[in-house]
């Protein structure tokens, strides 16, 4: 590869997925985000009731991610061939862990009434 | 202060219209120069597309031809893919039209001449183009009359791969290689003795349908890899790795071996080997065909006139791909008469050469980038593995992610490269992005 600039990336990003979808998941992620940080300063704490139960959904995050990528890219764990590739299948778990966690937190803030502090 | 969903959402705006602004300023850095020239590209493939959206960027009021007579355009390393029933055919072919920039004209004519000397180009359609700058990006021909008893008609039937002809040829390929891999029996897998794209595909198609046969529990199958040369790959280390990894798949190599012919009914190759003429009965060969420049190079006087006899590339300086003796033309991508580099990739690293030295010499001055000669190949070794393999002029290794992706290990991230990331990256070159 000769240049791997930002705008390199987001070239080869918006080939993979599409210009519109690549820009509808950057800012769904974005907004996914914003919304988290929103409902974390309204309620002034973390409630960790719900931070258990976003915890809970990390693995199913997490095997969902990897089993999503090697669906995708006709691949299966014999595949996995030296150290990058653990690597890079820990790091697609470990995004999909922390995707569904601050999904499920911000979900759960959002739809489930907030019980009166006592 | 309190923050109501108003006001946060204000906020956030704000700060996102702010990283948008910042991101459209950057890629406008370079300066465009101001000409009136006439510049006419040969070939709207992979290197004349990449250059002409380069281009338009660089040059403010130059009047920019591309001719080429294909309305699809077709991403080649996707062929691989087609032929080992991993993507449909339809996965390689786009509108070349959808690709050029604005201000550059199409001429959906082909090139049957050039003059150098008074600087004009004629089309099949009789059209003339006169230039000032020439830039021949045709790619290269597939000699179909050059295998005895081989033609188009017959890939898919009896047995008879060629995935290079195109994507839906490809796709034939597929029907023959899928039956192989399920009835076993003799593969022969052969290469052209002449220059080729992608010298890396031909293994690639043994390794594949090898993996796939593997996986349908047909044991019962020898395949015999045929090389013209003494090795399996131009780079020696590469060359070795490639037989170690067919000694433990039990693929056979057949070296000095160079198809002349098959029989289709038969089912019978032919072979020129030192020792003479040699046949094989097969039951599924795959044949690529020799590969030689578009008739109009070296019948226009610019082909090497002493190297690659018969083949016909341009006449160009290996580092700056200027032809060497009209200062006003260049070649790039699979024409160019240089020892490597007759792939996509070789193409990224090639165009921003051809575009510094050209855009210099329309400013009256001395371009300085240089090309070393890279070349490169996901080399896929199964269904989800591949070698990213990388090198230049001087078959040194120039791996991309030195320490992280190895180079001759087989690997499933260089498997991703090849599948999701490389048309992506095609497609971003294309747009003179990448
Ligand atoms: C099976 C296969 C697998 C490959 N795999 C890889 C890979 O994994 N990685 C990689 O980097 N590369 C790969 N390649 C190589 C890559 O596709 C080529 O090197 C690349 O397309 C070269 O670009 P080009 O612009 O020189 O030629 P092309 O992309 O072939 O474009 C040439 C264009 O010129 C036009 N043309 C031809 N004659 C004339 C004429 N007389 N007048 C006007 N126009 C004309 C054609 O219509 C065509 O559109 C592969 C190629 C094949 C066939």
């Amino acid at each position: 590869m000769k240049e791997l600039t930002p705008s390199t990336l987001v070239a080869v990003f918006e080939e993979i997925f599409g210009r519109g979808l690549f820009w509808a998941m950057v800012v769904t992620a974005a907004v996914v985000t914003l919304a988290y940080f929103y409902v974390l300063i309204r309620d002034r704490r973390v409630s960790w009731q719900k931070f258990l139960f976003a915890q809970l959904s990390m693995p199913v995050g997490a095997v969902g991610a990897v089993f999503f990528v090697m669906w995708a890219t006709h691949s299966e764990f014999a595949d996995i061939g030296g150290p990058i590739d653990v690597i890079v299948l820990l790091a697609v778990a470990v995004a999909g862990a922390i995707g569904m966690a601050i999904l499920v937190y911000t979900l759960e803030s959002f739809l489930v009434r907030r019980k009166p502090l006592p | 202060m309190t923050l109501d969903r108003r006001r946060f959402l204000a906020l956030s705006a704000a700060a996102g219209l702010a990283a948008g602004a910042s991101a459209t300023t950057v890629g406008y850095a370079q300066d465009t120069t101001r000409t009136n020239a006439k510049i006419v590209i040969i070939g709207a493939g992979a290197a004349g597309t990449a250059l002409s959206n380069r281009l338009v960027d660089r040059l403010e009021g130059a009047q920019i031809t591309i001719v080429d007579p294909r309305k699809d355009h077709w991403y080649q390393p996707g062929f691989s893919l087609i032929a080992a029933g991993l993507k449909p055919a339809g996965y390689a072919v786009s509108r070349t039209s959808d690709w050029l920039p604005r201000g550059v004209k199409l001429v959906s004519e082909a090139v049957v001449a050039v003059d150098p000397e008074t600087k004009r180009v004629t089309t099949d359609a009789g059209t003339q183009l006169d230039y000032d700058v020439l830039v021949l990006a045709p790619g290269l021909v597939l000699d179909n009359d050059a295998i005895e008893g081989f033609s188009l008609d017959v890939v898919g039937r009896n047995g008879v791969g060629a995935l290079y002809a195109g994507p839906q040829y490809a796709a034939k390929t597929w029907e023959a290689a899928a039956r192989f891999s399920e009835t076993g029996g003799v593969g022969l897998f052969t290469r052209p003795a002449t220059e080729m794209k992608c010298a890396g595909a031909p293994l690639k198609h043994t390794f594949l349908i090898d993996d796939i046969a593997e996986r349908a529990g047909t044991t019962k199958r020898k395949i015999v890899y045929a090389s013209p040369s003494d090795n399996l790959f131009s780079v020696l280390i590469v060359s070795e790795k490639v037989r170690m990894l067919f000694q433990h798949r039990g693929v056979e190599p057949a070296y000095r071996h160079v198809l002349k012919a098959i029989d289709v009914e038969k089912k019978v190759a032919t072979f020129t080997t030192p020792d003479g003429d040699l046949q094989r009965d097969y039951d599924y060969i795959h044949v690529i065909q020799p590969q030689r420049a578009p008739s109009f190079v070296p019948e226009s006087g610019l082909a090497w006139p002493d190297r690659w006899i018969g083949q016909g590339w341009a006449e160009v300086d290996p580092h700056t791909l200027r032809h060497r003796r009209y200062a006003d033309i260049f070649a790039v991508g699979d024409v160019a008469g240089v020892p490597k580099g007759k792939t996509a990739a070789s193409v990224k690293w090639q165009v921003p050469v051809v575009e510094d030295h050209l855009v210099a010499h329309l400013a009256g001055r001395e371009g300085t980038a240089r090309y070393d000669g890279y070349t490169s190949c996901p080399l896929i070794t199964r269904v989800g593995r591949a070698m990213l393999v990388e090198f230049d002029y001087q078959n040194n290794l120039v791996p991309s992610f030195p320490g992280i992706i190895a180079p001759l290990e087989e690997l499933w991230v260089s498997w991703l490269m090849k599948e999701v990331a490389l048309k992506a990256t095609y497609n971003a070159m294309l747009r003179g992005r990448a």
